[in-house]
């Protein structure tokens, strides 16, 4: 299933990100609005009662033709590592489309789809390609709570997203990933849920199931909705030893730059970042150009502050050919050596001397 | 063993001791950590009362106290039999989390039930510490738990406690230690996740078997952390002076005196009271030594008297001794002069301004020097902490308050001595344009930019074109401010800019005011004037707008910055699709259907009912202060904004303003409400109500506007007519008012005094909207009726969850304020309530409101929105006035 045979996926990833900078792949839902699909493209012969419009994951199970191609297309535009189409495909984001029964089968297929492409792209030129488990945020927060007047109100527990969480962290790897990515964190105590159902999924299988991490900023100070710094994030999650961490979404390239260098300081693991094409323009679509895209991104790669490098929304394959091109040849960031110290975290970082 | 009977020993020289250690080290890296103890209710007896009354916002102030008092941790435990400590614990978490200057410090969740650290760990979001696990249960359950906390990224304080009991000797401690901490490495453990706790025991307690408790504790510790690579040491502190309970001077000496010896030592965290520390080199000498002598356990051959003997009768003498020395809240009245005025000005205190305003003068060598120096440096002050977000605008009006007092104070001085005055920053002529009477928002901007060093020339209200052109010209203003607040206004503002085109003038024109918006702006008034023209959001903007344009160097380019985004604005405007708009007829077949059987009985008590004077008590009782904080730029829902992170001591300061206030006006009666409602037959024809007054045998028509912009399949083009039946109806109008206002706020005007002058007239504008309010309750309830068991809150009435609506004209459902003059009409709101309209129908005194009653249960109320040519004409011509004036007043709804 893996790359080599002899070595995990673990491994694998990490003897790759050594010898390059690697590249994940870009944004399914701009390329998935390409296909200008109806209603009932989306719907298929599921029978179900709700409007699938938007409803992108489902396409796994009702037009698996679409996500394949989009797959095919980043791969040849030069990823190492696809994404499957999975963001929303838990049970709090579909009961919006009243597919909660269907979570485990849209993961599982989805996971396959990626697999089959990943591994005939292998085939054909023997370098090695990953899928990841792409698992998002879903659209509760356990960190908030939704009444201004009700501070201590949350609509969700722990104990409930985790349980969302295994079963379609469980279900993905049925399918076949390679790892479990948990991103667009927008609240730092969901991701902990997710790190816990990842870890309590791999003890139930009794191996190693790496863990990537991706957080969001949602202000330019560079804090998620949930108020963590990027090192206080780093600090709270650590425990789950992620493959890679890093920023994904929240704004384009520029506004990330200082917050990539603080996180390639302080984080012994991969670093992964796969920004937006820019900031939306008035009508909310994005026009950074491929070019313009890839030289921000390669500035990182100069500075040998990333690992993996992608897109996240309004990016195509274009974008991921020319983030591909311009970080060719360019040498891999090392790991830092980061001394032994007790690093707590409110919203705040907090390291003790040693 | 024990310590050597030196006065001075060893281990701690200068620079080891506790002073350097929590003095030098920043909160983001700290040698010695302060763990805040007061959120538990095993240590504090006023958190314990707290939570167990439930009163959980006084709780979390005492989180934030700790914060503030500088704890790097704060400790919750609710470990108390009364209590049901998982709730308690998860409320308590959970309520912090949303305090960001409570919630960016870590967590130390403190249990000694497991189910109540678990429930604590799922509502952290950062990494926080688990107190305690140990392994008095066995190593099974004690790995269970360490795994558990790893998986949910917790740090742990292992307590020296195993199956046979806790450690007390040094020798026990040790083992115990160390075997937690290999066992922990088994199971991959963090060993800098580790910390130790080996527990801080009572000394002279007068059992001789107790006298070395603290020297074991720290013996113990040097030798663990020998043999743990980077584990961490923590205690509760507390506990060491148990015996002395009640004598504050002689624990926190016991604390202090310990802490010298055991942060050497190893020991890095303790829970402790922040701010209950003394300085090592402070103690009383004689106390510290006795300390020194019991904590270290030092006893003297041949002396009669135990160290625990000398210290209890030492401490006779500090007994009731510790209370706070409050610092005198006066202090500041003993600094130096200048100081004094920098302080006053950034707290807003006039109570000894003049005073020190003629100290300063008689100092100095001409009294202009005392505005361009100490006054205008404490503006600056003022200015900079405003502009970076740590001071608001009730508190800036307030040092603007005190500047124009010393000000007044020193003008008698400079003009007698026949020097020229202050040269500002520039000149800023100020106006509410024709037609419109509201001026807080304006009063507010000349206020804060006059704190900058900006010179204001208020033209006041209702200001025509030509005085305001006369009034920049005359002046030599650098720039003209337009505020207004309905939408005919913004017609107004247009005129100005055409006028001032016509005219040839150049001057930057600012645009504000709450219907003025950059788009408006963009789309109507930069056109018309090829001067620079910038629409400035709100009060805290109006500066940095006003300073870069009077700037020599930078004022080009920021101007041009302007010019270009509203050229921007204007291309995709243009380039935009507008929402698709249905044909009137359209619209109309999609109208709202009510169930018209459901409609509201005949009032009770039909005609018309005059208040002459409603008591302000009883609306004080209805006030929606949600609003009145917006005025003031605090953004936030009342109550929760007093509690705001931000801006709630701001909030605090000024509703204890505007309660002072209103028991005075209350007390000596200012105001007076005046209000008048009417209710009248009528029946829906088409989009119009036809009224029919019996006894004038008149028709009176209601014209009202449909939406036409076309809907997804379900929702209906709604018009409040569809709420009316064809068949035969009931329908209402009132108008309310707050007379009185003008001679309070000349006499605060006359006394420099902005703030209370513009409290007062925010506080009438919330009696109007009570006003409204309780008079529609009235309605519903006893005068129409249809709702006579209606039981509300407060909170629920100004949700507005009753049955009934009261659209207003110039608002969405009824956008026309040309509908005022009809509905006076029918009310004679003159007679009635003293209310008059201006031209662009404001109406007058400001603080007023007045609207339509409908009953049905379904209607509801919504935004006209968009409208097309089709009903334009169809309008105007129901409305009887030619096309160009029903443009006029309709403009902000046809693009």
């Amino acid at each position: 299933m893996t790359a080599n045979s002899t070595m995990s996926a673990r491994e694998a990833l990490l003897a790759a990100a050594k010898e390059r900078i690697l590249i994940t792949d870009g944004a399914f839902g701009t390329e998935i609005q390409n296909w200008k699909l109806s209603e009932a493209d989306y719907a298929g012969t599921l029978g179900l009662s709700h409007d699938q419009k938007g409803n992108n994951d489902i396409l796994a199970l009702t037009a698996p033709h679409v996500p394949e191609s989009i797959h095919r297309a980043y791969f040849a535009a030069g990823a190492d590592i696809a994404e499957t189409n999975t963001f929303s495909a838990n049970r709090i984001s579909q009961a919006d489309y009243g597919a909660e029964h269907l979570v485990r089968e849209i993961n599982v297929e989805s996971a396959k789809l990626a697999r089959r492409i990943a591994d005939e792209f292998q085939a054909q030129d023997g370098r090695p390609r990953f899928v990841a488990g792409a698992i998002g945020p879903t659209n509760k927060t356990l960190s908030l709570s939704p009444d201004v007047n009700d501070p201590g109100f949350r609509e969700i527990d722990f104990d409930h997203l985790k349980e969302v969480y295994r079963e379609q962290i469980d279900a993905l790897v049925e399918g076949g990933v390679d790892f479990i990515l948990i991103e667009t964190i927008f609240d730092t105590l969901n991701a902990k849920a997710g790190i816990m159902a990842a870890i309590e999924a791999g003890d139930a299988l009794g191996r190693d199931l790496p863990i990537m991490l991706s957080m969001t900023l949602t202000d330019l100070s560079g804090r998620n909705l949930s108020g963590h710094t990027v090192e206080a994030f780093w600090h709270a999650v650590r425990h789950a030893r992620p493959l890679t961490i890093g920023l994904n979404c929240s704004f384009g390239a520029t506004q990330l730059r200082p917050h990539v260098k603080t996180l390639s300081e302080i984080a012994d693991t991969l670093i992964m970042v796969y920004p937006n094409a820019g900031l939306p323009n008035e009508l909310g679509e994005y026009d950074e150009m491929p070019d313009t895209t890839a030289g921000l991104v390669g500035e990182w790669a100069e500075h040998a502050q990333v690992n993996i490098l992608g897109g996240c929304c309004g990016s195509t394959p274009a974008h991921i050919a020319a983030i591909a091109k311009a970080v060719e040849g360019m040498p891999a960031r090392a790991l830092p050596e980061v001394p032994v110290r007790t690093r707590l975290a409110g919203l705040e970082p907090f390291t003790m001397a040693a | 063993m024990r310590y050597p009977a030196d006065p001075h020993p060893n281990p701690s020289p200068e620079g080891e001791g506790l002073e350097k250690k929590t003095m030098t080290e920043t909160t983001s890296s700290s040698t010695f950590v302060n763990i805040g103890e007061r959120t538990n209710v095993t240590g504090s007896a006023a958190f314990k009362k707290l939570i167990l009354a439930d009163d959980y916002a006084a709780a979390v102030e005492v989180a934030r106290q700790q914060v503030e008092n500088g704890a790097q941790i704060i400790d919750v435990n609710m470990d108390e039999g009364l209590l049901d400590a998982e709730y308690a614990m998860t409320t308590f978490l959970k309520l912090i989390a949303a305090e960001p200057d409570i919630a960016r410090v870590p967590v130390m969740i403190d249990s000694s039930k497991w189910s109540v650290i678990e429930a604590g760990l799922k509502c952290v979001p950062g990494k926080p510490i688990v107190n305690s696990i140990s392994m008095k249960e066995g190593e099974a359950q004690f790995l269970a738990h360490a795994k558990k906390c790893m998986d949910y990224g917790a740090a742990v304080v292992v307590m020296a406690f195993d199956e046979v009991g806790q450690a007390d000797t040094k020798e026990r401690k040790i083992e115990i230690c160390e075997r937690a901490y290999k066992l922990l490495m088994t199971i991959g453990f963090p060993p800098e996740d580790i910390i130790f706790d080996p527990n801080i025991f009572a000394v002279a307690t007068g059992l001789e078997e107790h006298d070395n408790y603290a020297v074991d504790f720290i013996e113990a510790v040097k030798e663990i952390r020998s043999r743990c690579p980077h584990v961490h040491f923590s205690g509760g502190l507390s506990n060491l002076s148990f015996g002395f309970r009640g004598n504050e001077v002689v624990r926190r000496a016991m604390h202090s005196v310990f802490l010298y010896y055991a942060i050497p030592a190893g020991l890095d965290m303790a829970i402790v009271n922040a701010g209950q520390l003394d300085v090592y080199d402070t103690i009383d000498p004689e106390l510290r030594q006795a300390v020194e002598d019991v904590v270290l356990n030092r006893k003297i051959e041949g002396e009669a008297e135990s160290p625990t003997e000398r210290l209890i009768a030492l401490a006779e003498r500090y007994k009731g001794t510790g209370g706070a020395q409050e610092k005198a809240a006066e202090e500041w009245r003993g600094w130096a002069v200048e100081k004094r005025l920098e302080h006053a000005l950034v707290k807003g205190i006039d109570a000894y301004i003049v005073d020190d305003t003629e100290e300063m003068r008689l100092a100095l060598p001409r009294p202009i020097e005392v505005i361009e120096g100490p006054l205008m440096d404490g503006m600056n002050v003022v200015g900079d902490l405003f502009g970076s977000g740590k001071m608001f605008l009730p508190q800036v009006v307030k040092s603007a308050r005190v500047m124009k007092k010393a000000v007044a104070h020193l003008l008698p001085f400079i003009e007698a001595a026949k020097e020229p005055g202050a040269k500002g920053k520039g000149k800023v002529v100020m106006a509410t344009v024709k037609g419109d009477v509201h001026d807080i928002g304006k009063n507010i901007v000349g206020v804060v930019l006059q704190c900058n060093g900006f010179e204001i020339v208020d033209l006041g209200v209702m200001v025509p074109w030509s005085k305001i052109l006369e009034a920049a010209n005359e002046n030599d203003a650098d720039i003209i401010g337009l505020s207004g607040l309905i939408t005919p206004s913004l017609d107004e503002m247009v005129t100005v800019a055409e006028e001032m085109q016509r005219a040839g003038m150049t001057m930057p024109l600012l645009i504000g005011g709450a219907t003025t918006s950059k788009v408006h702006t963009a789309l109507r008034i930069d056109p018309a004037y090829q001067g620079p023209v910038l629409h400035v959001l709100d009060a805290s903007r109006a500066v940095g707008v006003a300073t870069a344009l009077v700037s020599d160097t930078g004022r080009d380019a920021y101007v041009k910055g302007f010019k270009d985004d509203y050229a921007h604005v204007r291309d995709v405007r243009a380039g935009k699709g507008q929402s698709v708009l249905h044909t009137l007829e359209e619209a109309r077949a999609n109208y709202y259907d009510a169930y018209l059987s459901d409609k509201p009985a005949p009032p009770l008590q039909p005609g018309l009912h005059r208040f002459d004077d409603w008591s302000l008590s009883d609306l004080r009782e209805c006030i929606d202060w949600t609003p009145f904080f917006r005025a003031w730029e605090l953004h936030g829902t009342y109550p929760s904004i007093l509690e705001d992170e931000v801006v709630g001591e701001t909030a605090v300061a000024l509703k204890a303003d505007a309660d002072a206030m209103l028991d005075r006006l209350i007390a000596e009666k200012w105001l007076t409400a005046r209000g008048v409602c009417a209710f009248w037959p009528c029946a829906r024809h088409g989009d119009d109500v036809v009224i029919h007054l019996a006894e004038e045998e008149r028709h009176v028509t209601l014209p009202f506007l449909r939406q036409q912009i076309k809907k997804s399949r379900d929702r209906a083009n709604m018009c409040l007519a569809d709420f009316i039946d064809p068949a035969g109806d009931w329908m209402g109008g009132f108008a309310v008012g707050i007379h009185g206002i003008e001679p309070h706020s000349e006499r605060f005007r006359a006394d420099k005094d902005d703030y209370s002058d513009i409290l007062l007239k925010a506080l009438a504008d919330r009696f109007a909207e009570a006003f409204a309010e309780r008079l529609h309750q009235h309605v519903r309830t006893t005068l129409w009726g249809y709702a006579p068991g209606e039981q509300l809150t407060n909170e629920a009435l100004i949700k507005e969850e009753y049955r009934g609506i009261r659209p207003a004209p110039g608002y969405p459902a009824c956008p026309d304020h040309s509908l005022k003059p009809i509905l006076f009409d029918l009310l004679q709101a003159g007679d009635n309530a003293g209310l008059v309209l201006t031209e662009s129908f404001a109406m007058l005194p400001t603080a007023a409101v007045s609207g339509f009653y409908f009953g049905h249960p379904e209607s509801q109320y919504f935004g006209v929105a968009r409208i097309g040519s089709d009903q334009l004409e169809d309008y105007a011509r129901r409305r009887g006035v030619d096309i160009e004036t029903a443009t006029r007043w309709l403009r902000p709804n046809l693009d």
